[in-house]
């Protein structure tokens, strides 16, 4: 390999990385809302727009990026728990496709509330000034905010692991995905633990929504586009585990950047294939675990 | 897991409640104040894109329109004018059964609108095979004034080939002798490729390259480090909407805005995604039938009292829904309302002229696609970081389309 050719492929890498990390942020929100709560939350792309266009009005409001990108998650996740409280929670006992009917539904309802609000044009979200432009790494020019966005990803996913796997939060939700009725049996409060969890995979994905602001800006349809997205990384990688989450946005992030760069008319389906083949292998995804009834 | 029962009851209730929601749409428009009296009211159907990712063109279009029947007191030929509106939401299939409605059962007299293309195409034997008088106001696929005219539908908006085959010698004598095309990966996106590299290589000038993201795209990440690689000292885009803005400003993140001119379609840089791409779309070169900054009294006119009913800023789709409003009253008025002798009508509307905030307005007698000027504009900071597109000049003729 020519030292460009090389270079090509380790910025389509980081490009790829990028693209992973900000899909990683959805994914693990939508699978463990799905995996701890069985509940397929089609409104997920909806709360990341929403996160984008409040981190934007947060943005021109204080002129402050990095305000926007610690109070949305809160704002949005607290919008989050409000519609958990009154809506999700009525479901539970109800059949999977009344859930579905009433996230879907959402979806639309959050998409109208949001063109109300902000109207249908596409508005940007400025990255902080020292995160503009690009710096020559690996022989090529790479955008500063994205080495951003990997930097802040990794760093998410760290902390994302250490508290599935090393605090007590983290237990029990690892235990309430492996079966729910015995973690209740247990004494702990499940309800108020599905408020969290659907809080906190509300929140996460309205972060996502504030870091993909200086990339993708905002505009409608946005949010139905990132849905799919996310919907196939959670399948191709298993619902309710943090691995699965991780290495599924990993893979379906690098297949679908280098599918486009190498052949830009296979790629889309590409990511479908891969999709399809992995589901014929293990049904479950890559890290799922299989359905026991 | 439980099974899900849906009980008689349930049944009803979810009828009842569908049912409900398509009598009362119809209803409330049925409902809407009257039309100011005088005679029958003049039935314009209106199929545009209200939802979804062209909402916001349809938006403007119907501005534009209500802009100019409000200066007319909404009568034309001495008939109030009635707008009856649906959403093509930009799919063919929704988009044919709505526009099937407004004939058959509305029974309208004239019919407008259009946004997308492949929606043109799909409408287009519908319109023929019944007759219906059409103005198409926007979607600009060339075909539909060559190989699917009909002598029923005209044009007012543009045909991709007009607005893009001007920008080729101009750039070849201005800009760069060698250019790298990249553009959206569908037909509008070819054809003003098609275009501008048939006048650019006949001008004299070498295409370097060819990329074609898919459409619609928000991520340009895998195809910017390409078009480093190329080093072409310029390139000719085409995209619109949210893809432009994301593709211009991505475009500047990677650092390529320093050495490569970006010049293209005039859509990539137009009113309506201008604000967004902010600086990082300065400088660029494009080709349009209309600036914003046109120096005509017209323009001036239909800019600032847009502004003052609107609160907006108009954009291109304003000022063809404006035009289109415009060829409806003129043409009604020269057969004094009769819309029942349509060969009257039909030679009433090929004959229409006037000064249009884009220059003269004339449609060309055979294809019936409406021949203008393409003016040359360039993105430039008019002060404060408020962007407009400056206009540079003007093809020497009304550009037409072949045809064929």
């Amino acid at each position: 390999m020519t030292s460009d050719t090389l270079s090509f492929v380790a910025i389509q890498f980081l490009n790829g990385l990028a693209y992973s990390l900000l899909l990683f942020l959805l994914a693990a929100g939508l699978s463990l809302i799905f995996g701890m709560m069985d509940v397929v939350n089609l409104a997920h792309g909806s709360f990341f727009l929403i996160g984008t266009y409040v981190g934007l009005t947060i943005v021109r409001v204080t002129g402050n990026f990095w305000l926007a990108l610690i109070v949305t998650p809160l704002l949005v996740g607290a919008l989050g728990l409000l519609v958990e409280r009154s809506l999700i929670r009525t479901l539970y006992d109800r059949s999977p496709l009344d859930q579905v009917l009433l996230t879907f539904g959402l979806a639309f309802i959050l998409m109208d509330l949001a063109k109300w609000v902000w109207g249908a044009d596409v508005l940007a979200l400025p990255a902080p000034d020292f995160l503009t432009g690009s710096v020559l790494l690996l022989g090529g020019q790479f955008p500063r905010y994205r080495l951003f966005v990997i930097v802040a990803g990794l760093a998410l996913a760290a902390a994302l692991y250490y508290l599935n796997e090393h605090t007590s939060f983290g237990a029990v939700i690892r235990a309430g995905v492996a079966d729910r009725e015995m973690v209740s049996g247990l004494g702990i409060n499940i309800a108020r633990v599905f408020s969290m969890v659907f809080a906190v995979g509300i929140g996460l994905a309205a972060l996502s929504g504030v870091v993909a602001g200086p990339i993708y800006s905002a505009f409608p349809g946005l949010d139905f586009q990132v849905l799919i997205t996310t919907l196939i990384v959670v399948v191709v990688g298993g619902m309710g585990t943090y691995k699965g989450s991780f290495f599924g946005s990993l893979l379906i992030g690098e297949v679908q950047t280098f599918g486009q760069a190498l052949f830009p008319d296979l790629a889309l389906f590409l990511i479908f294939a891969l999709m399809a083949a992995i589901l014929l292998i293990k049904p479950a995804g890559l890290f799922g675990r299989e359905a026991m009834d | 897991m439980a099974s899900v029962q849906l009980t008689r009851r349930d049944f009803l209730k979810a009828m009842a409640i569908g049912a409900g929601a398509l009598t009362v749409g119809p209803l409330l428009q049925a409902c809407a104040p009257a039309a100011p009296s005088g005679g029958t009211p003049l039935k314009i159907g209106v199929v545009l894109p209200y939802s979804k990712v062209y909402a916001q063109l349809g938006d403007s279009i119907t501005k534009g329109m209500q802009l100019y029947f409000d200066s007319v007191n909404n009568m034309a030929g001495g008939r109030p004018i009635t707008l009856i509106k649906e959403d093509e939401e930009n799919d063919p299939q929704v988009a044919l059964t709505k526009t099937r409605k407004l004939i058959e059962q509305d029974k309208v007299d004239l019919f407008t609108g259009v946004v997308a293309t492949p929606v043109v195409y799909a409408l287009r034997d519908l319109l023929d095979s019944t007759k219906t008088i059409s103005l198409i106001s926007n979607a600009g696929g060339n075909d539909l004034t060559r190989k699917r005219k009909s002598p029923y539908i005209f044009r007012t908006s543009f045909t991709s080939w007009q607005v893009a085959s001007p920008l080729g010698p101009w750039v070849y004598q201005n800009v760069a002798k060698s250019v790298m095309i990249v553009a959206a990966d569908y037909g509008f996106g070819h054809e003003s490729a098609d275009a501008f590299k048939e006048t650019f290589t006949k001008a004299g000038g070498t295409i370097v390259g060819e990329l074609y993201p898919p459409f619609p795209s928000t991520d340009f990440g895998a195809f910017l480090p390409k078009i480093a690689a190329a080093k072409p000292p310029a390139i000719y885009s085409f995209f619109s909407g949210s893809d432009a803005v994301n593709f211009i400003k991505q475009f500047a993140d990677y650092g390529l805005g320093k050495d490569i001119q970006i010049t293209g379609s005039g859509f990539l840089v137009e009113q309506d995604v201008l604000p967004a791409e902010g600086m990082a779309a300065n400088g660029a070169y494009s080709t349009l039938h209309w600036a914003l900054t046109l120096d005509n009294a017209e323009n001036k006119k239909f800019v600032a009292d847009y502004k003052t009913k609107f609160n907006a800023t108009a954009d291109v789709f304003a000022l063809q829904g404006y035009d289109t409003a415009r060829v409806i009253v003129e043409a009604l008025n020269a057969v004094k309302g009769d819309t029942s002798n349509k060969d009257n009508l039909l030679q009433a509307i090929r004959a229409v002229k006037f000064n249009s905030p884009r220059g003269p307005f004339v449609f060309d007698q055979t294809t019936q696609n409406v021949n203008q000027y393409i003016y040359y504009r360039q993105v430039r900071d008019a002060g404060g970081g408020q962007l407009q597109n400056a206009v540079l000049g003007k093809t020497d003729q009304p550009v037409v389309d072949p045809g064929a």
